[in-house]
Order: C-alpha cells, then sequence, then structure tokens
C-alpha cells in the first residue's frame, strides 16, 4: 500500500486519546471524523485504525452498515428531503423526484459543482409540517414541488455572490 | 428573571426568530428580566412556531418580526396581553381531575415540558425532580422496595412490547455479580414518531433520575444512553443534564452522599433502524454492526459485554421518577386493568391538529383522533389510523372505538409500539401504503437472517405487482404465506412484525386489494399504473388551465372548447383534476 499519510488534527487526536480506553469506541470516534471532514475519508481511517487498533475492515463494515456515515464528500448545501409518513402521504416522493430533475442527480450524489446534495430522511420530527425538506439546519416546510426551484435558486445567487 | 419566554419552533432547529426575540428583548432592556428558552413542543405543533409565556401561561402565535414587538411593547412593558395573537386552546397543564371533554389529555410523562428550561436543573429540582431517588435513599428503601412499588404501578415497557418494567428489573436484580448495566434506548427509529426526542430535548433530568432509580434496583453503577445521532440538540441537552446532574450529587460517586454510585455516558447510534431491538443496540454500543442474535439469553441476563443489562426506553424511565414519588397505587389508578398511566403519541397524517399528545390508557382512538386531533382535514373521511409505525398495522375506521390497550391494539392486528399515530384518509390507497412500509423494512433489515432479508423483499416485489395491475390472485396467498413465515421464523422483532402492515391491511380492505388485481383500479389514484385520467367534453368549458399545468404537455386544444388528453404522454400526475374547477377531468 502506498497511500499517502495523513496528519490528523489536533482536536481529532485529543478526541481520540479520550476514548482510546473505553470499550466500543470506534462508532464515537467515526462520528467526530465525519463532523470533522463531513465524510470518512479512507486515509483518515486508516490513521484511525492503527490509533485504536481496530481492523480497517472491521471500520469499513462499520461505516457501510451504518446510514450516517458516508464515504463520499457530500455537497456544500445538503438536502435532505423527509420520506417519513406523514410526509410520504403529503407527497414526499413528488417533491424527491422534482429535486432529482431540478438538479438533474439521484439521492445520494452531489452535483458536480459540489454546491448541492440530496438525501433521503425519515422523518425529521416536524410532521405537522409534511412535506418538509432541509438545506443544512433550514427547514422548509409545507412545500409544493412549485417552490423548490426558487428555494434552490437562493442558494445559487448565493454560491454566485461569493464568488464574484 | 421574573418572567420565561418558552420558543417552540417547528424541527426545533435554529432559526433567525430566537435572535430576533433575544434583540428585541435587549433592546427594550428586559434580557434581564425575562429568560428566553428554545424548548420543543408545548403541545401545538399544527401552529408552530409558537411561544409560551409563563406565569401568565398564555400562549401566542402567529410569530412575525412585527407580531413580537408588539407582544413585548404590550405584554411585557404594559402588562396587557395582545388577545388578536392568542392561542386559542388554552393551557395544556392540567390535572387528572380536571380533564374535561374540551381538554382530555393528561401529562405524566411530557409533565415539565414547556414549563421547564431543560438546560437548568434547578427548573426539573422545582418542579419535584429528583425526589423519587432523594425519597429512595432518604428512606433507606431496599432494592427489592423499589422493585415492589414499579409492581404495584403496573408500569410496562413503552417501547412497544409491553414487557412488565419491574419483571426486567428483578431479573437482572437476581443475577449474582456487580457489574451490571442500565441502558436507555433512545434509538426513536419509526417514521412519523418524535415522542422520545421530545421528552430528551424538553426533560432529560428525568430520563437521568429514572436510570439511576434502575441502577440503584439492580445493582449497577454505570447506565448508557444509545442516542441517535440524528437527535443534536437532545445529545446537548443530556451533555448538560448529565454535568449538572454531577455537580449537585445526583449523579457520579456517593450520591446524595449515601455508598451508591452511580454515573451515566451517552453513546450515539449512526442511523440504523434495527438498532432499535435490544440485542442489536447492545452490538452497536460494543462497536459492532448493529445486528441482533437470537434471544434466549435476554439482556437481562447477557446483555451488554455479557453482562447483565437492564434496557428500557426513553418513555418508561421518565415514568419512573413519578412513580417513586407519587407511589406505585396513584399510578395505578390510571389506565386501564392491564396496561397502567398514560402513553405518548405522535398524532399525525390527515388529522386537524397534529402533535404529541399524552392520553391515560384506555382512551378510545375516536376520542383521540376527532376529540383531540379535531378530525379529518378538508372534511374527508377517514379510513384508517395505522400504530406502531412500520411495525404494526392499520386499524379500520369500524374498530375506533377499541379503546387504547396493548392488549386490545394487538388483538387487531397491530401494535402499540412506540407511539406514532397515523391517521389515513379516503385518498390514501392501503395498497401503496403497505409498499411503503415494506420499502422501509427491506431497506432497514439488517441481512443477518434470511427469513427478514429475502421475505421482506419478496412482499415487497409482490406488492408492487399488485399496484402495477399485474398480480394474480394467487399473489394474495403467497403474500399470507410469506408473512406467516417471517412471523414464525425471523430473529428479531424487525423481521417478526415486518409483515403487519400488508396482512393487517389484506385483512381490514380485501376489496381494495381485489380492486387492484381484478378490476386494475386503483380509487385513490395513488397507483399511478392504474390511473387514466380524462377529461369529459360536456363538462370541460375550455379554460386551459389543465394544459397549462400539465408538466408534460400531454393535454392539448382550443380555448373554450373542450380538452384532450394524450394518454400516451400522460405521466398520471394528477395535476390537472387537481386544477380543474369544473370537475371536467376524470379519475378512472
Amino acid at each position: 500500500m502506498n497511500e499517502e499519510k495523513v496528519k490528523l488534527p489536533d482536536s481529532l487526536l485529543e478526541y481520540i486519546g479520550q476514548w482510546k480506553n473505553k470499550k466500543g469506541n470506534v462508532i464515537m470516534v467515526l462520528h467526530k471524523v465525519q463532523e470533522l471532514y463531513g465524510f470518512i475519508p479512507r486515509a483518515v481511517a486508516m490513521e484511525v485504525s492503527t490509533l485504536i487498533n481496530i481492523p480497517l475492515a472491521k471500520i469499513y463494515g462499520i461505516i457501510t452498515f451504518y446510514h450516517l456515515f458516508k464515504l463520499k464528500k457530500p455537497g456544500k448545501y445538503r438536502i435532505s428531503v423527509c420520506l417519513g409518513t406523514a410526509c410520504y402521504l403529503s407527497g414526499g416522493n413528488d417533491i424527491m423526484a422534482e429535486l432529482e430533475n431540478i438538479l438533474g442527480i439521484g439521492v445520494n450524489h452531489t452535483t458536480d459543482d459540489g454546491i448541492f446534495s440530496i438525501e433521503a430522511v425519515r422523518c425529521l420530527g416536524c410532521c405537522g409540517l409534511a412535506p418538509v425538506l432541509v438545506i443544512n439546519e433550514k427547514v422548509y416546510g409545507k412545500l409544493k414541488k412549485e417552490d423548490l426551484a426558487a428555494i434552490l435558486g437562493r442558494y445559487r445567487n448565493q454560491e454566485a455572490a461569493v464568488k464574484a | 428573571m421574573n418572567r420565561y419566554i418558552f420558543l417552540s419552533e417547528p424541527g426545533n432547529r435554529s432559526s433567525d426568530l430566537f435572535f430576533y426575540i433575544q434583540k428585541a428583548l435587549a433592546e427594550k432592556g428586559l434580557d434581564k428580566k425575562i429568560g428566553l428558552v428554545r424548548t420543543q413542543n408545548v403541545g401545538f405543533y399544527s401552529s408552530m412556531p409558537v411561544m409560551r409565556v409563563i406565569p401568565d401561561d398564555i400562549v401566542y402565535k402567529d410569530l412575525t418580526h412585527e407580531n413580537i414587538n408588539r407582544i413585548i411593547e404590550e405584554h411585557f412593558i404594559h402588562k396587557k396581553p395582545v388577545t388578536q395573537l392568542l392561542h386559542k386552546v388554552a393551557s395544556p397543564y392540567v390535572r387528572l381531575e380536571n380533564r374535561n371533554e374540551y381538554y382530555k389529555q393528561f401529562r405524566i410523562v411530557l409533565r415539565n415540558m414547556g414549563c421547564i428550561d431543560p438546560e437548568n436543573i434547578r427548573d426539573y429540582i422545582k418542579r419535584d425532580g429528583y425526589r423519587g431517588l432523594e425519597k429512595i435513599l432518604k428512606n433507606k428503601m431496599t432494592p427489592d422496595d423499589v422493585i415492589d412499588e414499579l409492581k404495584i404501578s403496573g408500569l410496562r415497557g413503552r417501547g412497544g412490547a409491553g414487557f412488565p418494567t419491574w419483571k426486567k428489573w428483578k431479573l437482572t436484580q437476581e443475577v449474582p455479580g456487580d457489574e451490571k448495566y442500565v441502558i436507555c434506548n433512545a434509538d426513536e427509529g419509526d417514521p412519523g414518531a418524535y415522542m422520545d426526542r421530545s421528552t430528551l430535548e424538553g426533560d432529560p433530568h428525568s430520563i437521568l433520575e429514572g436510570m439511576t432509580i434502575a441502577g440503584f434496583a439492580v445493582g449497577s453503577r454505570q447506565g448508557y444512553i444509545y442516542i441517535r445521532a440524528e437527535y443534536p440538540l437532545a445529545i446537548k441537552r443530556l451533555e448538560i443534564a448529565i454535568s449538572q446532574a454531577r455537580e449537585l450529587g445526583l449523579l457520579g460517586p456517593n450520591i446524595l452522599g449515601t455508598d451508591f454510585s452511580f454515573d451515566i455516558e451517552l453513546r450515539w447510534g449512526a442511523g440504523a433502524f434495527v438498532c432499535g431491538e435490544e440485542t442489536a443496540l447492545i452490538a452497536s454500543i460494543e462497536g459492532n454492526r448493529g445486528m441482533p442474535r437470537p434471544r434466549p439469553p435476554y439482556p437481562s441476563v447477557k446483555g451488554l459485554w455479557d453482562k447483565p443489562s437492564v434496557i428500557n426506553n426513553v418513555e418508561t424511565y421518565a415514568n419512573v421518577p413519578v412513580i417513586l414519588d407519587k407511589g406505585g397505587s396513584w399510578f395505578a389508578k390510571i389506565g386501564t386493568e392491564t396496561s397502567k398511566g398514560t402513553k405518548v403519541f405522535a398524532l399525525t397524517g390527515k388529522t386537524k391538529n397534529s402533535g404529541l399528545i399524552e392520553v391515560p390508557m384506555g382512551m378510545t382512538l375516536r376520542e383521540i383522533i376527532f376529540d383531540i386531533g379535531g378530525g379529518i382535514k378538508d372534511n374527508k373521511k377517514i379510513k384508517a389510523v395505522q400504530t406502531g409505525g412500520p411495525s404494526g398495522g392499520v386499524i379500520p375506521e369500524s374498530y375506533l372505538d377499541t379503546p387504547v390497550s396493548y392488549e386490545s391494539l394487538q388483538k387487531l392486528g397491530s401494535i402499540m409500539g412506540s407511539g406514532g399515530m397515523i391517521v389515513m384518509d379516503e385518498d390514501d390507497c392501503m395498497v401503496d401504503v403497505s409498499k411503503y412500509y415494506l420499502q422501509f423494512a427491506v431497506d432497514e433489515s439488517c441481512g443477518k437472517c434470511s427469513p427478514c432479508r429475502i421475505g421482506g423483499k419478496q412482499l415487497y416485489d409482490l406488492l408492487e405487482k399488485i399496484s402495477k395491475g399485474s398480480a394474480v390472485d394467487q399473489d394474495l396467498d403467497r403474500i399470507k404465506r410469506i408473512g406467516q413465515a417471517m412471523l414464525k421464523a425471523s430473529l428479531c422483532g424487525l423481521g417478526q412484525n415486518t409483515p403487519n402492515p400488508v396482512l393487517s391491511t389484506l385483512k381490514y380492505f380485501p376489496e381494495e386489494y381485489d380492486e387492484h388485481i381484478r378490476m386494475k383500479k386503483c380509487r385513490t389514484g395513488k397507483c399511478k399504473d392504474l390511473v387514466t385520467y380524462l377529461i369529459d367534453p360536456d363538462k370541460c368549458i375550455g379554460c386551459s388551465l389543465c394544459a397549462l399545468r400539465c408538466p408534460v404537455k400531454a393535454i392539448t386544444g382550443e380555448k373554450k372548447k373542450p380538452y384532450f388528453i394524450h394518454q400516451d404522454m400522460c405521466i398520471k400526475c394528477g395535476e390537472c383534476y387537481n386544477v380543474c374547477k369544473f370537475s371536467a377531468v376524470k379519475r378512472d
């Protein structure tokens, strides 16, 4: 293996230090990795594997078992479409289809410019506002599919403004 | 602080509103006098955001910036409530004896929701918090006394199966050895259910106290809360609560100066529904893929790191302090013969009011849906209610007068579950609903045992066939056979209960399945392959609205003459059907 080694940031090393001697620590450590990087890069997983003495294969097994852990980098704006029961009954699927249509990507994919990615989530706990989607931390409720273009447009404009 | 504002926002995520109110209060110099707390659910989900002012006990809605300025000016400076902005329903906090036909709820689990600052332990203590624990330690109660009190109360597990809590604790207590664990299952994963989240966010100390009491009863020194990582606010509040409890000597070594020591640690889930199953949850805390194992041995005897472990869910623990404080016999007065106390439900779907409710066991489904939920939106007709999420079943309208209890729901082919209650109306297709739940179960099956892994997919495929109109009569028998096999042979509750939604809809709505299979029709239009939209030339006035709205331009025509839908292009989205003001578009 001649993969490049990465230097882990101090905050991560410190966190691993705290958890190193606790049993069953790997999931907590992976959460921290994902918090820092937005996903779990292979090179980081290899470092973690050495530090907490858990085989890389097992780490891979865990990452692929749990829905939250990601092997690919998500977009700058992560769009989570709720497909919980209440949202499903109020047309969450149509919202998802329209979103895929507008962005030209499927669920769990990121747009080529790295700006948007789409995820499906199960119940965000605000069923009273169904159907719902969340972009990063902001909730958009009682959606109609006609609203989507305008919502995405706002983020696009924001991006354009940052670049200019 | 002489007043508090409790702000309750949709999804309980940060928004500008909180900061706006903060700023507005500071500008008027009121920020030292009025505390602002972000809280989960003060009881009125459909009108969120709302804010509740205490001690005035007033709820305001329609919180625009302008209205907030007005509330601050009139309510807080001139001490006159702004009547136009009041929420119509008054306080959700009533005593049991004061319940009436307008307000049928009764709160034990949600007792502190929206009344306390969840980040301040003293607020919890002021409302009798930690009194149950104190009573045990001060009165030198024995672990057996505690378990007896629970036995008197009749409390049963609120995670769904309804196993008597005292029995579970007793089993663990009886195993010799001093390395035992108390685990809180906060991996609430049913779509449409958020009871536990609200409790953790709104009243974290009630869980800590309940777990500490369990620790005392079974002889454990260490507790774990296994919580969904998707609940960041609940995690934050639990962390704050744990450190505050440690500071006051309510957690950690020598609690309240006695020789009883107990501490709690958080472990995060990572988005796997099956981890709500107790043996899978244990595997996940141990740092493995969350896959269940056969039982027995039950976790009560051989659980976390092979040590005896008590596992209860959030709502169960939240009941415990109250039982110890007020006594088991007080608790046993509430509810039915076999199901004591209250149950929290997340009432959602097609009801007018949706949100968290807590009702005494034994209330009928009809009372819940019509008296509390306000009936069905848009004057539609109710078709069914689904309880227990993907592991539960649907209950048709004809059984709505069933009182809610563990036994009664099970008899109807559903389960109490953790408390999701989803109301469906005449627009919901039962085949489509079953397909939705099966899709969920198939996605979430861990794949360890074949009945669940293969059976779930087979059931899903059969339902797909039905919804596409290519099924035959024998397919219904196949569904029943596979369902039975899964029920009997699956390793854990996930697989055993996966067939529930389809079997129960098949039992109560056989005619809908029949229509799909024999007549190739879906009366609700949800199964798109079975629907044709047609324009009735006698009714169409040629307004062109449908043609404008059609996303694929499948409708053509001349103005003021009947329009026409080209079937080969139609994607059956139903847009024309919905927009036509003259009922000229027919769904067939």
